[in-house]
């Protein structure tokens, strides 16, 4: 396969994607009260510059796959957010017709690969679907994006294993949060060393520990041309990162001893929403910033106008006939 | 060995079971070129007692391949080339090994078609076998099946017979549903007539066996080959046992058992598996909730409530057998004759020639 020209960096696309993914799960926040979501939300507010990083240099059939706190993966990679909004809804119209909810997003329009609420369990099924890239042979990569706490699980070494091993075509990214629900890291892992153990397979490993988003991008760019164009296999990122709400839910939760406030003025400050909106030109940020907050009203309103599910769609696609 | 009656005009040949499966999927896998073949030991000198033998030779590595000790992540693998629009089948040489699949079986692949909202397919098969005798022991010789019928989005099928083991493993490929797919390891030698051509054996159809007006005896995997020896046993005395294969668990075809229960008026399960929650657990239920309010003779047997010792003599203890299952449903037809069937009669030669080691 020859090499494609690699995709440019455009910094007012990767606002609006940064910014459209910290607003909307703004939003959720906000009318999770009214009760009118019906799902537990996982919010990646402060998480946003992986899933946008990674996504930004990657092609429309390219498959991502996520976890349940994958909002920013499905917005970052061009899922429909009426269909995500009316998901959260309970909707008929939601990307899994209100049968998934927030923590099984899906949109294979866009490639974005069912996410699940077991933590590791989707590391292995991204490693299949790319086994299938592989023999289909057209240069298509998977990104399989995953917690921390992923890290801890068997089957997340038996998908390296077998990644090396078959050479496939999937890069893996931690959203190396430091949290598993409320327990941290230093509670879980007897070293940090984290990209040495990958490494170890023979996967290249990386490390990002400020969430510079222009960094995340530039080593998911190198990472998928390899495997894109020369068949290197698979690659690794660790993305250092931080949950700025609570584990589940709408709020912040920095009363309840666990971790300090401390902490989160520390990442605020280096916030790539605020980082990468300074080096745009006020006008144009305006502009981006009408954009999205129109496309979440639209995305809103879709979803509360959307029917719900009739009754009997219980006991359809249980089984497909 | 009965011959079971065949969906396909043409009878066939005298083929084991083993070389059934073989068949069945050779001739997928040529005719679908989406259709791969993995698991540990698919490929080595055993080729899983002889079911893979040839068929990386045949289809080549990127098609049939081994893979490392790691279930979980390859049954992960499995449902990821499956979205992706593959057909694989994963192949495990004890069903003990599912254990360590369950995560992805039970919480992805079962789920995902519904959970997406209708959005992906999982068309995967997982074929596992069943071991008994030898001393096989506890963690070699279960019958797990009821774990899978438990979830709703698993089919679960256990042919006892060569010509069901290709009809069903074809139906299983062709199917776009994960499909648990259960052999047992004494079936393999055994032999019945099977079409040359791809047929499919489809879901939710069972066979009736023999015909009967006495009682109906409904035999899961292995234990339908004891219950048509029990059967001659019962026609010695002049009890005549309608035999039931459901062949499918999941979806069950219940409709030929109740047609069955209403002419017959009894009803005994063997499973080859424990009683408790399981397969026959759910047939009686579902016979007494259909025959309701008419009463019906029911009883079940299966494993004793143990783990599977090895030695002989335990183990002998621990199974139904034919002699057993005749004894049973004499007790239920005539209770107050004492009866033994003939021991030697009894004996299944397939089940005597096994040797080990697995």
């Amino acid at each position: 396969m020859s090499q494609a020209a690699a995709p440019k960096l455009d910094l007012s696309l990767l606002y609006r994607k940064l910014l459209l993914i910290r607003c909307a799960e703004e939003e959720i926040a906000r009318i999770y009260p009214s009760d009118k979501i019906k799902s537990p939300v996982h919010l990646s507010i402060g998480q946003e510059a992986v899933a946008v990083g990674v996504c930004d240099i990657l092609r429309p059939d390219d498959v991502v796959s996520g976890t349940y706190r994958s909002h920013a993966a499905y917005i970052a990679k061009g899922g429909d957010l009426g269909a995500l909004f009316a998901e959260l809804y309970g909707k008929d119209s939601g990307c899994a017709r209100g049968k998934g909810g927030s923590m099984h997003l899906v949109e294979m329009e866009h490639y974005v690969l069912g996410t699940s609420a077991v933590v590791g369990t989707t590391v292995p099924i991204a490693v299949g679907y790319a086994l299938a890239l592989k023999l289909e042979g057209k240069g298509r990569v998977v990104v399989s994006f995953f917690g921390d706490g992923t890290t801890e699980e068997g089957v997340f070494y038996e998908s390296l294993n077998f990644a090396a091993l078959h050479r496939l075509p999937v890069l893996f990214v931690c959203e190396n949060n430091g949290l598993a629900i409320h327990t941290p890291i230093e509670k879980r892992w007897a070293t940090r060393q984290l990209c040495e153990r990958v490494g170890t397979y023979g996967i290249p490993a990386h490390q990002v520990t400020d969430s510079d988003v222009l960094k995340i991008r530039e080593l998911s760019l190198d990472a998928v041309a390899e495997m894109r164009f020369r068949n290197r296999g698979p690659a690794f990122i660790e993305c250092h990162t931080y949950r700025w709400r609570e584990h589940v839910g709408p709020n912040e939760d920095y009363d309840a001893g666990y971790r300090s406030r401390e902490e989160l003025v520390r990442w605020q400050a280096i916030d790539q929403v605020s980082r990468i909106g300074a080096k745009l030109d006020p006008d144009e940020r305006e502009r981006l910033e009408s954009e999205v907050e129109r496309e979440i009203a639209e995305a809103i309103e879709f979803a509360e106008k959307s029917p719900f599910p009739p009754p009997e769609e219980l006991y359809t696609d249980v089984f497909s006939e | 060995m009965y011959s079971p009656s065949s969906d396909t005009a043409r009878p066939g040949r005298l083929l084991r079971y083993v070389d059934a499966l073989r068949e069945g999927i050779a001739s997928e896998m040529d005719r679908d070129p989406r259709v791969f073949l993995f698991g540990l030991d698919v490929d080595d000198h055993k080729a899983i007692q002889g079911s893979t033998r040839g068929l990386q030779q045949q289809f080549g590595r990127d098609r049939v391949f081994n893979t490392p000790l790691s279930e979980d992540a390859m049954t992960g693998v499995a449902i990821g080339a499956a979205m992706a629009g593959f057909r694989p089948i994963h192949v495990h040489i004890r069903m003990d090994f599912l254990m360590l699949c369950m995560n992805q079986l039970v919480n992805m692949a079962s789920k995902a078609h519904y959970m997406y909202g209708g959005t992906v397919k999982v068309p995967m098969v997982i074929r596992s076998m069943i071991g008994k005798s030898w001393g096989q022991g506890a963690q070699h010789s279960q019958g797990l099946h009821a774990l899978f019928m438990h979830i709703p989005g698993l089919k679960v099928v256990a042919p006892s017979n060569a010509h069901d083991a290709k009809g069903c493993l074809i139906a299983a490929i062709r199917d776009d549903n994960p499909v648990i797919f259960v052999e047992h390891r004494l079936l393999y030698p055994t032999e019945a007539f099977v079409p040359e051509d791809a047929f499919t054996v489809n879901p939710g159809r069972g066979r009736l066996c023999t015909l009967g007006d006495d009682i109906t005896i409904v035999g899961v995997s292995n234990m339908v080959v004891e219950c048509l020896r029990a059967h001659e046993l019962l026609a010695d005395v002049g009890i005549q046992a309608e035999v039931i294969d459901p062949i499918w668990l999941v979806p069950l075809d219940i409709e030929l058992i109740v047609n069955s229960v209403r002419k017959t008026g009894s009803l005994l399960v063997v499973d080859n598996a424990w009683t408790n929650c399981g397969a026959s657990a759910e047939i009686l239920a579902r016979v007494a909730e259909q025959m309701s309010p008419q009463p019906v003779q029911m009883a079940r047997m299966g494993f004793a409530a143990t783990p599977c010792p090895p030695s002989p003599v335990l183990e002998h203890e621990f199974y139904p057998n034919p002699a057993k299952i005749a004894s049973r449903v004499h007790q239920m037809i005539q209770p107050d004759v004492l009866w033994e069937p003939n021991k030697d009669r009894a004996a299944l030669a397939y089940q005597l020639q096994f040797r080990g080691p697995f």
